[in-house]
């Protein structure tokens, strides 16, 4: 029935007509929302690119604004000059690095035992890891700084990482991948003697890859654009601020430059946009395309 | 073999002890000691002598409820929801239309993503300007006709249209989000159904309301449960538009605002047993509202 539906629209001007003005519109309402979603970036883009010695050009000049008409890339270098931003894109790099990492340990050790190993307590344990997901965070933060200072970490580079590297969408991740690795693998790896940290290193992280690059590469984007908490774990120490917290450190100071802003916004954005085009399986697919690998 | 079980569970603690230590240190004991500190006298003063908390009881909750300003964020964090309807419908919208069998699709898709993968920090530095008097937003506006140069105002500075303009911006961050939770829920819905109802002479319109949104239902309401909690909770998008201060005329000022200005939003000020006590309670509208989503949930599962 359908099929003779479609040989029927085929053959119908009037209905081929207006399915060809259906797909204009659709098209039309893609790049309309296409505009809406990247607008943001494409004009910022725009603006930290413009040579602002050229002419005495405002950025609110449009359309004039959207296309430069003197183009330089001198406001990427004066932004590390003037601003310093090149502190802060190291403070970025460090605090994002340490996160990544620790939750990848954290988390694949964590979760090893809690997939593979009987032991008393692991219901209760895994019970825990779960209720993290409905305790109120709410007020967490107030204490941890609290903790953070009378452990003497609050202004740290481990005190903005520590609290963040436990977390149990990390740990679930790499249960479900643990247990989709067949137990005859572990058999033979115990017969030939290996123990529990060889089986771990050896057999159960090696088959699980594809899980551990997702968590590695949702835990960096996140970590990289993270404001909050690190804004205020490095309440006391405004030279360990990523660069997610100094722009807008920047942006508040009097008389601030446009176009150097943009300029760092943009230097900001290119490393998640990098990860983000490499890697678009992991986010385009959700969860299931991770857990799957 | 018993030597055996004891060895398992040594090892089984010893790689569990990382997580364990850091989520007891960092995740667990700051929600009781929280929600102890909302029951006591514990400002930035007993901090510095070193003095511990003094309970002093339901004080703090009595002084919380009857703040005008704590009120005032409650309010507008319930006015804040008003974006999840808008976003999950919307979101549903664009899934179907990138749904489509023609050519390119991926390419928007991956394009609608991208406010997803942006820092809420370079959001605020991006559009604002794009809400500035002169900012793209009344130039286009102007455009249209419908304002004139006269007309034109900063949409972060009006105390009626920050609020709209901040959640403007969530939606932006959020659509490509929820467009991808709903591509798969709609991989589920069989072809023929769409096409049945375009023969019976169905509208695009008629079909995404009576066709799509109730097949879709199961995953409308999980994505509004998620997106209700993060707008029951914003404060993030409120601190990097307004720089903490809710205003203008405390118009963005919202709940969790509230608890992050008792206490380290301004240290020399701080007030950690009103902040708990703030916090405990949007804690309790938090679980209310995702007991509520919850049920509705499981009706739903029920019926079927």
């Amino acid at each position: 029935m359908s099929k003779g539906a479609q040989e029927a629209a085929r053959w119908h001007p009037r209905a081929s007509l207006r399915k060809a003005l259906s797909i204009a519109f659709s098209y039309t309402l893609l790049l309309f929302i296409l505009g809406f979603a990247i607008f943001p970036f494409l004009w910022t883009l725009a603006i930290s690119i413009t040579d602002k010695q050229a002419s005495g050009i405002s950025i609110y000049d449009f359309p004039r604004s959207l296309f430069p008409p003197a183009v330089t890339l001198g406001n990427f270098f004066e932004v590390f000059d003037k601003l310093n931003l090149g502190k802060y894109f190291l403070n970025s790099v460090v605090i994002t690095a340490l996160t990544v990492v620790g939750t990848l340990l954290v988390s694949a050790l964590a979760a090893y035992p809690l997939a593979r190993l009987k032991f008393p307590g692991r219901a209760l344990i895994f019970g825990a890891i779960v209720s993290t997901l409905v305790l109120p965070t709410e007020i967490a933060f107030i204490v941890n700084v609290l903790t953070l200072r009378d452990l003497g970490l609050l202004g740290t580079y481990a005190g903005v990482v520590l609290p963040l590297v436990a977390t149990a969408f990390g740990i679930f991740l790499m249960r479900q991948a643990y247990l989709a690795i067949p137990g005859t693998l572990m058999e033979a790896a115990r017969m030939d003697g290996a123990c529990e940290l060889q089986i771990l290193w050896r057999v159960m992280i090696p088959l699980s890859l594809p899980s551990l690059t997702a968590l590695g590469i949702f835990t960096l984007v996140g970590t990289w654009n993270a404001f909050f908490w690190p804004s205020v774990a490095l309440l006391t120490n405004d030279d360990l601020l990523p660069m997610s917290v100094a722009i807008l450190k920047l942006k508040g100071q009097f008389n601030y430059d446009v176009f150097n802003v943009a300029a760092g916004a943009m230097i900001m954005m290119i490393p998640v946009l990098v990860v983000f085009f490499l890697a678009q399986r992991f986010f385009m697919r959700g969860m299931e395309g991770a857990v799957k690998g | 073999m018993k030597r055996q079980a004891l060895t398992t569970t040594l090892i089984a603690y010893a790689f569990l002890a990382p997580a364990l230590v850091l989520m007891g240190l960092f995740t667990f004991y700051p929600v009781f000691y929280g929600s102890y500190l909302g029951f006591t006298d514990y400002t930035v003063a007993e901090l510095a002598s070193g003095e511990g908390p003094k309970w002093v009881g339901l004080k703090n909750i009595q002084f919380v409820l009857g703040d005008p300003l704590f009120q005032t964020g409650i309010l507008n964090s319930l006015k804040y929801l008003l974006v999840v309807p808008i976003l999950q419908i919307a979101s549903l919208a664009v899934a179907v239309l990138v749904n489509q069998k023609l050519p390119l699709m991926a390419f928007f898709r991956v394009g609608y993503y991208i406010p997803v993968v942006t820092s809420i920090s370079l959001a605020a530095v991006m559009w604002e300007w794009i809400f500035q008097k002169e900012g793209f937003l009344n130039w286009s506006l102007q455009l249209l006709n419908v304002l004139n140069s006269e007309g034109r105002f900063n949409w972060l500075l009006n105390e009626n249209t920050a609020l709209w303009a901040i959640m403007l911006v969530t939606f932006w961050r959020g659509f490509g989000y929820y467009m991808v939770l709903y591509l798969a829920g709609l991989q589920s819905i069989p072809a023929e159904l769409e096409e049945a109802a375009t023969l019976d002479g169905a509208t695009a319109w008629q079909r995404f309301w009576l066709v799509i949104v109730p097949l879709m239902r199961p995953t409308l309401l999980l994505c509004s449960l998620l997106s209700t909690i993060a707008a029951i909770r914003v404060l993030e998008e409120i601190i990097v538009f307004t720089g903490g201060s809710g205003g203008p005329l405390n118009s963005t000022y919202t709940a969790l605002l509230y608890v992050y200005n008792k206490s380290w939003g301004n240290m020399l000020n701080a007030n950690f047993g009103v902040a708990g006590a703030a916090g405990l309670l949007m804690a309790l509208v938090g679980f209310a509202l995702s007991y509520i989503n919850f049920r509705l949930t499981r009706e739903e599962r029920g019926e079927r």
